[in-house]
Formats: structure tokens, C-alpha cells, sequence
């Protein structure tokens, strides 16, 4: 390892660099603009994810470890890095309209979600426990501001409090199986320290500290039996930041969890896979299960976003390439899916009615014809129906199971899709079955369209031509960890 | 020399007693204090491990955990500020609309 | 060319669906369907491109791109037009046209958006219909297959109004999901054992092997699958949505709930007739439950009184018949009743829903009576369509059944022959039942209390505009309007002439090539096919002839009785012998058994019960797991450490 940081380092951090000034800017521009013109910060934010975006050009194909390998920046980090700027664009669409009726302040909000975006970045990209550690903590303390945002509601609030509380006593328990996994190793790189576990495959010290880890990160990607706050704090969240939260957060933990497991603990894979081969089952059930009776749409959809966090924890059981590029396929396409299905409850958004109640879908296809099917194509897609991006990625998730010989695993996830369909269709049934009973519009605007037709248009493309997207995400996984450390890779 | 395992022992109970306090105290700012305490057991059990190993990652670590608590208790108890103007209660148990 | 099939209704979804809002209502049925019959255009002209092709290679395959590729695992999005999908997008697309023009004066009293987005769901069905038939592997037929799950679902609930609307179709939903997780089982099963969803690939595959003596993976992936087609297809025990699903309107019941979506169990089962070929138990499965089936509705259609419900309960019988031939290994049969079912069925439904568009929403048969005055053209359409379906000679479905109970006898299952028999001659009977009493004798004074309010149409008569609410002239009523008329008069030639496609064992030989492999040997005993035949023929009559007494002479009997209360006393009291035998020994048992012991014991009690008890158990446990949740922050702390501690504790445990 080179001593010091050189300054190629800082050439190849260039996105987050990037992004970081964009967030400085926002901040900065929040002062210097008048009250009234602040509404254009949206549009500063918009060019600050874009030029992110297009600083990450130079490195489709770069594969080097930066700063004392603290840092990988390669295709696996490139992939959902996309996913997390594609994700907080559209958020930040999504909230314009948002903010406006809530009436709160547009710079921090945006500050936040660009700080939250740099957080998972740095997740996505870190091969080593400090970087993991402060990536997550920066994307969680945006979000436990974000999640109370809305300082005059007190469900907001609330959702705050318990979102802060419960992730930082997840986080002690995060760090303390970090602290054995150090002192057992005696390094915090992932990749060196795959190495030094080699020989200590079925030592039970090692098994304490994966159980401690997947129990923090278990917290994050909300795994039953630690996934009792996301209900709540989905439902008390503003609506974009749900969104953002249930997929961009999710996303980063996902792909923090794979890097820790796949990437530093290979010789522990039997204790792990079992660990996870449960919590998916687990995850998966009562994620729908519980889904069935709400009336909260917000709700319903935390619940939805649980179970689909357990079908995609199956392609981590599964550990093979196939199982991880499903992985990324299923992240990437339930991104679309699930930010849409927001975007139309905050279409629903007006200011006398909060519109994420069940009863104010009824009717919504003669109200808004558009708005109804893209939900409807979102409701499809959630529950793995074709010709929709949802079954496909579900498709490859069972299938990488079977390939592994996880026949239960496939099985007990298809019944489930089952038992989705039943709360996805309900939403589907009210809007195009019910008559209409509220008598306004829902009200649209350019910047929703816009994330409505992105969606759909994604949902129905990698539904139909998923060809590209399996492609792209093979690749990436390919690219996981140094030559050793694919071990786990079968 | 104190040996190692002494260390790990002690960072354990605080583990335990921080643990423990947030199941048991009634009053959020209490909880917040005691997620502190787990943080420290998990500190001192970096510092411990990097002292015999000989190896500085312990200690840098224990200073990123120490800077992220810190914004951590700013932030957190900016949010319990925020929803202690709504009812001037700080027991959880009373905060429960978000349910079901 | 293959892929403007399913494209052109899809195209006229997007139309009215997009536009419908600003389009007339003429407009929108005249997208609907110019793009059903364009559709319906290019599906001939590909078939007789098909049926010039060497038989050998007759098959014209359309890929589109490849959907899904990596390593060895690829599934192409392919169009596959055979001898087996010819015959049924002709029946989809044909008989498909004929119901878009149909519903364009059924649907008429609709609002223009309501009217038009009517049409787009048609439409839609129609595109993902053709999608499940043209499909060349399991994934482009699940697309289908999921597809006109949907818009069935959302058709069902078109007029829905009074009843909740979580509750519609729920029956239909949760019974699909059942069928549905089988078949998607099967195709993972499937794809486990032979490494490959395409059914050409499977076909090949399989083909070497010999049947399964016992009980092996092709014996349980075809299970599955076939749990699959008794969900679409309405089979024991996943039967009971059908009826329910009559709450749609009339052109709806007779496209989907009869023509074509109901087939596609059937259908599934043709396609993959190589593999079912090398698992005998499963055939058996499938040949047992199919006349099970076919009984156990015909006998219930016989008490029903609701005239959509006995059509329903009809088209599950047909339904078993043409499992029956599949079970017996007669897959050309099968497909041939499907065939020329789809034909009179959907004219009896149409038929029936021009009776129910004239009475303004009647759907009563006790209600009904005279209409052979009233409504010429119906009555002569949908009395070709009882004797076809009853089986009388020179009718498609004689052709068809005779073939069926012909196959069946032949492979050596005498006993499922005698009950398909029992079942034809209660097929003729119970629709002369209907034929009498809704088209002969005397239409009762208005005003008549329902009898048995549980078989009230709630939804359909609802609020305004909202159903068939079409206002019932007693006194005047207008026969099916032109555009009905003419689907009416063109099923009613097909429901002629579609059995004699099969002269000469020419349907037969043109489906060979889909079931190549699987070819059935020719009974050489005339003698023995010539008396089957008589003795199937004498069940239809027979069966006309008991509907003519008891519904039709009867009736008169009993007014004749009262005049001449005191005629040849011996004649009078034989009379009155019969009446008592057909009332204790025909009438009673039967309604009893069917209507006490299998309709409401079984299908509603059992089959109903375990249904609903699903949903019950689903929501009794999510209300479990959601009250779990009681928003205390601390609660949830400790059901985080609780993890840990129970992982942690089971791997501590010696």
C-alpha cells in the first residue's frame, strides 16, 4: 500500500467530490436566495444529482482500490450508485409539489437528501468497516431529520423519534459485532480480513460477530424480527422521504450487507446463510401477511417493502453470482416500482386530505385515468406479475434459488408473491372497481408526470426487455471483491 | 499488564447495562443516554483490541464513532425537542399514534 | 406477421384506453372492433398459410427477441403458430369479433368513458388471450395466462355497484391464486427437470422417455400444472368462481366464462399433451375429476333457476368433458369440443343475454315464459344452440361429444363412458329446461316475489346507468337489436356447421402435428362406434323428450287436469303415478343430491367454507401480526434484541 493519499485518489472519488460541492451549493444558495425564488432549488439539486451522475462516465469500467483500500470504486459500487442518484431524482421531483403544501423549507430538505445520497455512495463503494460505518451514518442521520421534517405534524414527529432511537441502538449493536470482527481479524478492511478468517471457519467468537452484524444490518434492510419500525416510520415519514427511505436506504443496506458478507466473510458463509435463509422466510411472510389488513396505503406499502426486502435477501442465500446479480436486478427494478407507486400517494396529496388512505384510491381511474394505471402497473409489478419489470426480477430471484438447490426457499417465496397479490390488488380493485366518492381531482403536476411516466415506462421496459439490465447487473456482480475474496461467489 | 480479556469483559456488562437501559427507563432522554453507554462499551472494546494487537485502525475508528455519537445526541435530542413542543411528555410509551 | 395478432387489440386497448374519454361511443366501438376483426383477418390469412405447409413442418414460428438470456438459461419472447394455437385464435379472434359487435348494442345504455373503457378491457382480454395461445414457452404463456386473469377480474366487477368492492370477485381471485401458484410450481418444477421452459424443447425431451410407471417428477410437475387448469378452467374443486363470475355482463360471461379464457386449462394441457402423455396417473387425475366434474354441474344445473347460472354451471360440465378426452388421451377430441363449444356457448350466452337485455335486467327463469312470440330471432338462435349442445345429429356438438364418449369407451374406461353419458342426457335436459320455460307457455303477471332472494342479481340491476337497466316494456318487447342479431344468426350457422370439420377425421388430422408423438390408435370396430353413437344419440333425445314433458307438457297437463277434473279416472291416476315417480324418485333425489347435498353442502358449505377459510385464515393472521405492532418505541427495541438473542441462543445450544 502507497503511504499517504495520493492525489489519484481524489480522481477517482470524483462523483462523491462532485456531489458534495452540489450539496455545499444548495445550502449556500438557500441563504443567498429570496424566500420566494427558493422553489428553484429543486432545479439546483436536479443539476447537482445529474452532474453526479455524469461524473461517473470516466468510471463505467474502473475496477482500483483508493485510499489504503478504503474505498473500491468498480462496477458493483458504479450499479448502485446509479440506483440510489436515479432514486433521490426522483424524490427530489416528487417532493417539489410536496414541500410546497407542507409548506416547509425547501434547502435543508434538499441538503439532506443529497447528503443521504452521499452516504450510501460511500456504503456502496467501502470495503472497509470505518467507511462502511460512516457512509451508513451519514445517510442515517439525514434521514432521522428527514423523517421529521414536517415539524408541525406530530406523526412526523413521532416517526422521527422512533426512527433515531431505534436506529441508534441498532447501530451499538452494528459496531460492537464490528469491534470482534476487528479484534478477531486485526484489520478493518474486508478484503484482508477475508483472508485472516479463512482459517477460522465454525469458530463461535466469529459466529457472535456475524450474528451482531446481521442483526445491525438486519435493522437497516428491515429483516424481521428488526423490522418494527418501518411501519411506523414509513407511514409518519413525508411521503418523498418514505420513498427515498424504502428504496435508496434499502439499497445502500443491501448493498453494505453484501459487501460485509460476501466480500468479508466468505469462510463464514454456512453460519450466514442459514442466518439469512431464516430471515428471508421470516421476512418475507410476515412482511405480507401483516400487509393484508392495513387501510394505510403509506402502511401497506412499508409492509410490502419488508417482504420485498425478504425476497431479496434470496438472492443472497443463493450466493451464487446468479443469486447476487438477482440481487441487483430485483434492487434496481423495485426502485422504479416503488418510488412510483409513492409518487401517485403524493399525487394524492392535497391540503385538506392526506390521500394515503385506501378509500381515496376509490374511484381514481375515472378521476385520472393515467395516474390509475401506472398504479395498477406498480401494483402488478410488486406482486411479480408479467409482463412487468417485477416478475421478471422475481423470476430470477426463484430461479437463482433453484439453481442452489434452495427448493423451499423458492417455493415459500412463490406463495407469497400469492399472498401479495391479494393487498396489491385490493388497491387495484378500489380504483378501477369502486365508484368515485371523493369529488376533487387528484392533483398532478409537470415534475410528477414526469416521475410517473420515468417509472411506468421502466417498469414496463425491464419488464418486457429485461435483456440489458441482467446484463449490466452480471457484470457488476462479477466485479465483487479482490481475486480472493469470491469465494463465496460458486 | 491487564490482560485483554478483562477489557472485553468490562466493555460486555457496559454493553449489557446500556442495553438493558434502554428497555427499562421510561424517559427518552434516559434511553438516549444509555444507547451512549452501549456505544462507549463498543469503544472501549476497539481501543482494547487495537492496544493488543498493536494496531492504530482501533483507535481511529473510536475517534470516527465518538464524532458520529456526537451528531448523533445533537440530532436526537433536536427531534425529541420537536415532539416534546407537541405534549410535554418524554415517555415513549406515550408516543404511540403510529401503530398497527 | 404472428406478432400483429395479439398487437392489433392491444393497440385498440391503448386507443380506448387512452382516448376513450374524448372519443364517441361509436368511435370506441368501432376501434374495439375494426381491431378484433383486422385481428381476426390476419389470424385466417396466417392459417391458411399454416395449413399449405408441409405437414410435417407445419409451423410458423415469430421471435420477436430474446427476453431473458444468461448462461444456460434462455427464454425467448417467440410466437408459435401450430395446428393446435390455429384452432384457438380462430375461436378468439373469431368469436371474438362476433362479441365486440355484440356488446356494441349490449353496452349501449352506457356513459361514452364507461362505454368506452368497457371496450378496452375487451380489447385487452382479447391481446393477452391471443398472448397465452400464440405463446412458444411457459413464461409467454404465464404472461398471457396472468394477463386475462386480470382483465376477467376486472370485468367481473364491471357493473359491480351494491356488493363491496373488496368483496368482488374475491371468491374468483383467492380460487385463482390457488391455481395459479400450482402452475407456476409446475413450470419451476418443470424448468428443474428438463433445464428449459420451451414447450418444443420439453416436448423433445420427454419424448425418448417412457411413461412413468409410478409416481415420478413428470407425474408431479403435471399435477401441478394441472392444479393450474382446474383454477382457469373451473374444474372440481376450484370450480365454484365461475358462477360467481356470471355478476359480469352477459358479453363478458359468454368471451371469457365460456369461449376462451375457461379453455385455457384445456388448452395448456393440449400444449403440453407430450409430457401429460408419459405420466398416466396423472391422465387418470385428469380424466376422473374431468367427469366428476361434468356430473356433479350438470346435475346442479338442472335446479338453478337463474338463466346465466345454468349456462355457467353448463360450460363447467362442458368444461369436464373436454378434460375427460384429454384424461383419456383423446387430445384431438378435447380440442375438437372446445372447439365447437365455444360456438354454441357463446351463443347461448349471447342468447340469453338478449333475453335479459329485452326483459330490462330479468335474469329469473320462473320469470320468463312465451318469448318464442316476442323474440323470433332469439328463440330460433338459441334453440339451435341447446340442440347442439345437447348432442342431436347434424349439430357441432354431437360431433364432438359422440367423439369424446367414442375415445373414451374405446380406451377401455366403461364406467367414466356410462357417467359422461348420464351427463349428456342431463346436458339435453337441462337446456330444454331452460328452452320451455323462458320461450314457451305464458310469461307470469310482473309482480312476483323472489323466491329465493340469495339468487338475486344485486349488482346488475343497480343504481342508473350503471347495468343493464335497459326499462322493460311488458307489453312490448323488442328482439336483439341488429348488431346482436347478427352474432346471434352467425354463432347459430357456426353452431351448425363447426362439427363438420371434423368429417373424415380431418380436424384430427390437421391437430397431429401438436401431439405427434402421442398418436392415437384407430379402432377399427365400426359395429362398436356405430351403436356408441346410436346410444349417445338416444341420450340427447331422450333427454329433450323428458325436458318436453315435464317443462313443456306437463305444464298444460296440470292446466288440462283442473278443467277436466273428472276425465278417465285410470288415466288421470297414472298420470298421477308418473308424477309422483318423476316427483319422488327423479325430481326429488336429484334436486336433493343437488341441490341440498352438492350445491349447498358442498359447493357452498365445503368448497365456499374452505375458500373462504382461507381468506379468513390469511386475515385472522395478519390481524395477529399487525396488532404485534403497538407502537411502543420500547416494544420494539426489545423485539430487536429478541433476535439476537434467540439466534444467538440457537447457536449456543449444544
Amino acid at each position: 500500500m502507497p503511504p499517504g493519499i495520493s492525489t489519484s485518489d481524489f480522481y477517482y472519488i470524483l462523483p462523491e467530490l462532485v456531489l458534495t460541492a452540489g450539496a455545499l451549493v444548495v445550502l449556500i444558495a438557500d441563504v443567498l436566495l429570496p424566500r420566494e425564488r427558493r422553489s428553484a432549488l429543486s432545479w439546483v439539486t436536479l443539476a447537482a444529482v445529474g452532474a453526479t451522475l455524469a461524473s461517473l462516465l470516466p468510471f463505467t469500467s474502473t475496477h482500483v482500490e483508493v485510499a489504503h483500500g478504503l474505498l473500491a470504486v468498480d462496477r458493483f459500487a458504479l450499479f448502485f450508485k446509479i440506483v440510489f442518484l436515479v432514486a433521490a431524482a426522483i424524490t427530489v421531483l416528487m417532493s417539489v409539489r410536496y414541500l410546497a403544501i407542507e409548506g416547509a423549507s425547501p434547502g435543508e430538505y434538499y441538503f439532506l437528501i443529497l447528503c443521504a445520497t452521499l452516504g450510501m455512495m460511500v456504503m456502496a463503494g467501502g470495503i472497509d468497516l470505518i467507511t462502511i460505518f460512516i457512509g451508513l451514518e451519514t445517510m442515517a442521520v439525514s434521514f432521522y431529520i428527514l423523517a421529521g421534517f414536517i415539524k408541525p405534524n406530530q406523526r412526523s414527529n413521532e416517526a422521527a423519534v422512533k426512527y433515531f432511537l431505534l436506529g441508534a441502538f441498532s447501530l451499538g449493536i452494528l459496531l460492537y459485532g464490528m469491534s470482534l470482527m476487528y479484534g478477531l481479524s486485526g484489520t478493518t478492511n474486508l478484503r484482508v480480513m477475508a483472508t485472516s478468517f479463512g482459517a477460522m471457519a465454525g469458530d463461535s467468537r466469529l459466529a457472535l460477530a456475524v450474528i451482531l452484524v446481521v442483526a445491525g444490518v438486519g435493522f437497516k434492510i428491515a429483516a424481521v424480527p428488526f423490522h418494527m419500525w418501518a411501519p411506523d416510520v414509513y407511514e409518519g415519514a413525508p411521503t418523498p422521504v418514505t420513498a427515498f427511505l424504502s428504496v435508496g436506504s434499502k439499497a445502500a443496506s443491501f448493498a453494505m450487507l453484501i459487501r460485509i458478507f460476501v466480500e468479508g466473510l466468505p469462510s463464514a458463509s454456512e453460519d450466514w446463510r442459514l442466518l439469512f435463509w431464516v430471515l428471508s422466510i421470516a421476512t418475507m411472510t410476515v412482511g405480507n401477511f401483516a400487509a393484508v389488513t392495513q387501510t394505510n396505503v403509506k402502511r401497506m406499502l412499508a409492509y410490502s417493502s419488508i417482504a420485498h426486502a425478504g425476497y431479496v435477501l434470496i438472492g443472497i442465500v443463493a450466493g451464487t453470482s446468479r443469486g447476487i446479480t438477482a440481487t441487483l436486478v430485483y434492487l434496481m427494478v423495485y426502485s422504479f416500482m416503488q418510488l412510483g407507486a409513492f409518487a401517485v400517494v403524493v399525487m394524492l396529496r392535497r391540503a385538506d386530505v392526506v390521500g394515503d388512505e385506501l378509500k381515496d384510491f376509490s374511484g381514481l381511474a375515472s378521476r385520472n385515468p393515467f395516474a390509475a394505471f401506472a398504479m395498477l402497473l406498480f401494483m402488478l409489478s410488486l406482486g411479480g406479475i408479467p409482463p412487468t419489470a417485477g416478475f421478471m426480477g422475481k423470476f430470477w430471484l426463484f430461479s437463482a434459488a433453484i439453481d442452489a438447490h434452495y427448493y423451499w426457499l423458492a417455493l415459500i417465496g412463490v406463495l407469497n408473491s400469492a399472498v401479495s397479490l391479494y393487498y396489491y390488488i385490493r388497491i387495484v380493485v378500489f380504483m378501477y372497481v369502486k365508484k368515485e366518492t371523493l369529488g376533487s381531482e387528484p392533483t398532478t403536476s409537470p415534475t410528477l408526470a414526469v416521475v410517473l411516466a420515468v417509472a411506468v415506462a421502466a417498469t414496463l421496459v425491464l419488464g418486457v426487455y429485461p435483456q440489458l439490465l441482467f446484463n449490466v447487473a452480471a457484470a457488476s456482480a462479477r466485479t465483487l471483491g479482490a481475486a480472493g475474496a469470491t469465494a463465496a461467489l460458486r | 499488564m491487564v490482560p485483554l480479556n478483562y477489557y472485553l469483559v468490562l466493555s460486555a456488562m457496559l454493553f449489557a447495562i446500556g442495553t438493558a437501559g434502554v428497555f427499562v427507563r421510561r424517559n427518552l432522554i434516559t434511553i438516549l443516554l444509555s444507547i451512549e453507554i452501549m456505544l462507549n462499551a463498543v469503544n472501549l472494546t476497539f481501543v482494547a483490541f487495537g492496544r493488543a494487537l498493536g494496531s492504530a485502525d482501533g483507535q481511529i475508528i473510536v475517534f470516527f464513532v465518538m464524532t458520529v455519537a456526537a451528531a448523533e445526541a445533537a440530532v436526537g435530542l433536536a427531534i425529541v425537542i420537536g415532539l416534546f413542543r407537541h405534549r410535554e411528555s418524554l415517555n415513549p410509551d406515550s408516543w404511540t399514534a403510529l401503530k398497527w | 406477421m404472428l406478432l400483429a395478432i395479439p398487437l392489433l387489440p392491444l393497440l385498440g386497448f391503448l386507443i380506448n384506453a387512452s382516448f376513450g374519454r374524448r372519443i364517441s361511443k361509436a368511435a370506441a366501438g368501432a376501434v374495439a372492433c375494426g381491431a378484433m376483426l383486422a385481428s381476426f383477418a390476419i389470424a385466417v390469412a396466417s392459417v391458411v398459410r399454416l395449413a399449405s405447409l408441409e405437414p410435417d413442418s407445419r409451423a410458423i414460428v415469430s421471435r420477436a427477441f430474446t427476453w431473458i438470456s444468461s448462461g444456460d438459461f434462455t427464454a425467448d419472447f417467440t410466437l408459435r403458430l401450430d395446428p393446435l394455437a390455429a384452432v384457438m385464435i380462430l375461436v378468439v379472434t373469431g368469436i371474438g369479433t362476433l362479441i365486440h359487435v355484440y356488446s356494441t348494442a349490449y353496452m349501449h345504455e352506457e356513459t361514452a368513458p364507461e362505454y368506452a373503457r368497457y371496450f378496452s378491457y375487451l380489447n385487452l382480454f382479447a391481446a393477452f388471450m391471443l398472448l397465452l395461445v400464440l405463446g412458444s414457452n411457459f413464461l409467454v404463456m404465464f404472461v398471457g395466462w396472468e394477463g386475462v386473469g386480470l382483465c376477467s377480474y376486472l370485468l367481473i366487477g364491471f357493473w359491480f355497484e351494491k356488493r363491496s368492492a373488496s368483496d368482488a370477485g374475491k371468491k374468483a381471485f383467492i380460487v385463482n391464486r390457488i391455481g395459479d401458484f400450482g402452475f407456476v410450481l409446475g413450470v419451476l418444477l418443470a424448468f428443474v427437470r428438463f433445464g428449459t421452459i420451451d414447450f418444443q424443447q420439453i416436448a423433445r425431451a420427454a419424448a425418448p422417455m417412457s411413461p412413468e410407471a409410478g409416481f415420478g417428477t413428470i407425474s408431479i410437475i403435471t399435477l401441478l400444472l394441472f392444479v393450474g387448469a382446474t383454477g382457469k378452467s373451473a374444474q372440481i374443486p376450484l370450480y365454484v368462481w365461475l358462477p360467481d363470475a356470471m355478476e359480469g355482463p352477459t358479453p363478458v360471461s359468454a368471451l371469457i366464462h365460456a369461449a376462451t379464457m375457461v379453455t385455457a386449462g384445456v388448452y395448456m394441457i393440449g400444449r403440453n399433451a407430450v409430457l401429460f402423455a408419459h405420466a398416466p396417473a396423472t391422465l387418470t387425475v385428469v380424466a376422473v375429476i374431468g367427469t366428476a366434474t361434468a356430473l356433479m354441474a350438470g346435475t346442479i344445473a338442472l335446479v338453478q333457476n337463474d338463466i346465466k347460472r345454468v349456462l355457467a354451471y353448463s360450460t363447467v360440465s362442458q368444461l369436464g368433458y373436454m378434460f375427460l378426452a384429454m384424461g383419456v388421451g383423446a387430445y384431438a377430441a378435447g380440442i375438437f369440443h372446445l372447439f365447437t363449444h365455444a360456438f354454441f356457448k357463446a351463443l347461448l350466452f349471447l342468447g340469453s343475454g338478449a333475453v335479459i337485455h329485452a326483459l330490462g335486467g330479468e335474469q329469473d327463469l320462473r320469470r320468463m315464459g312465451g318469448l318464442k312470440r316476442d323474440l323470433p330471432i332469439t328463440y330460433w338462435t338459441f334453440l339451435i344452440g341447446s340442440i347442439a349442445i345437447a348432442g342431436v345429429p347434424g349439430f357441432a356438438g354431437f360431433f364432438s361429444k359422440d367423439e369424446i364418449l367414442f375415445r373414451t369407451f374405446a380406451s377401455g374406461h366403461a364406467a367414466l363412458w356410462t357417467v359422461g353419458l348420464l351427463t349428456a342426457l342431463l346436458t339435453a335436459i337441462y337446456m330444454f329446461r331452460i328452452v320451455f320455460l323462458a320461450f314457451f307457455g305464458e310469461r307470469p303477471p310482473e309482480p312476483v316475489a323472489p323466491a329465493h332472494p340469495e339468487e338475486e342479481e344485486p349488482a346488475a340491476k343497480g343504481g342508473h346507468a350503471t347495468g343493464p337497466t335497459h326499462l322493460a316494456h311488458p307489453t312490448h318487447l323488442h328482439d336483439a337489436p341488429p348488431a346482436m342479431a347478427l352474432a346471434l344468426i352467425v354463432l347459430a350457422i357456426g353452431s351448425v356447421l363447426a362439427g363438420y370439420a371434423s368429417l373424415g377425421g380431418r380436424f384430427e388430422r390437421f391437430l397431429e402435428p401438436s401431439f405427434a408423438p402421442e398418436r392415437v390408435e384407430e379402432v377399427a370396430d365400426r359395429g362398436l362406434e356405430l351403436t356408441l353413437t346410436a346410444v349417445s344419440i338416444a341420450a340427447a333425445l331422450g333427454g329433450i323428450a323428458i325436458a318436453a314433458y315435464f317443462f313443456l307438457k306437463n305444464r298444460r297437463a296440470a292446466d288440462r287436469m283442473a278443467e277436466r277434473f273428472a276425465g278417465v279416472r285410470r288415466l288421470l291416476q297414472n298420470k298421477y303415478y308418473v308424477d309422483e315417480i318423476y316427483n319422488g324418485a327423479i325430481v326429488q333425489p336429484i334436486r336433493i343430491v343437488s341441490e341440498n347435498a352438492l350445491w349447498k353442502a358442498i359447493d357452498v358449505r365445503v368448497i365456499d367454507g374452505a375458500v373462504n377459510g382461507v381468506g379468513e385464515a390469511v386475515t385472522g393472521a395478519s390481524d395477529i401480526l399487525r396488532r404485534l405492532q403497538t407502537g411502543s418505541v420500547r416494544a420494539y427495541a426489545a423485539s430487536l434484541f429478541l433476535g439476537v438473542v434467540l439466534i444467538l441462543g440457537y447457536y449456543l445450544w449444544p
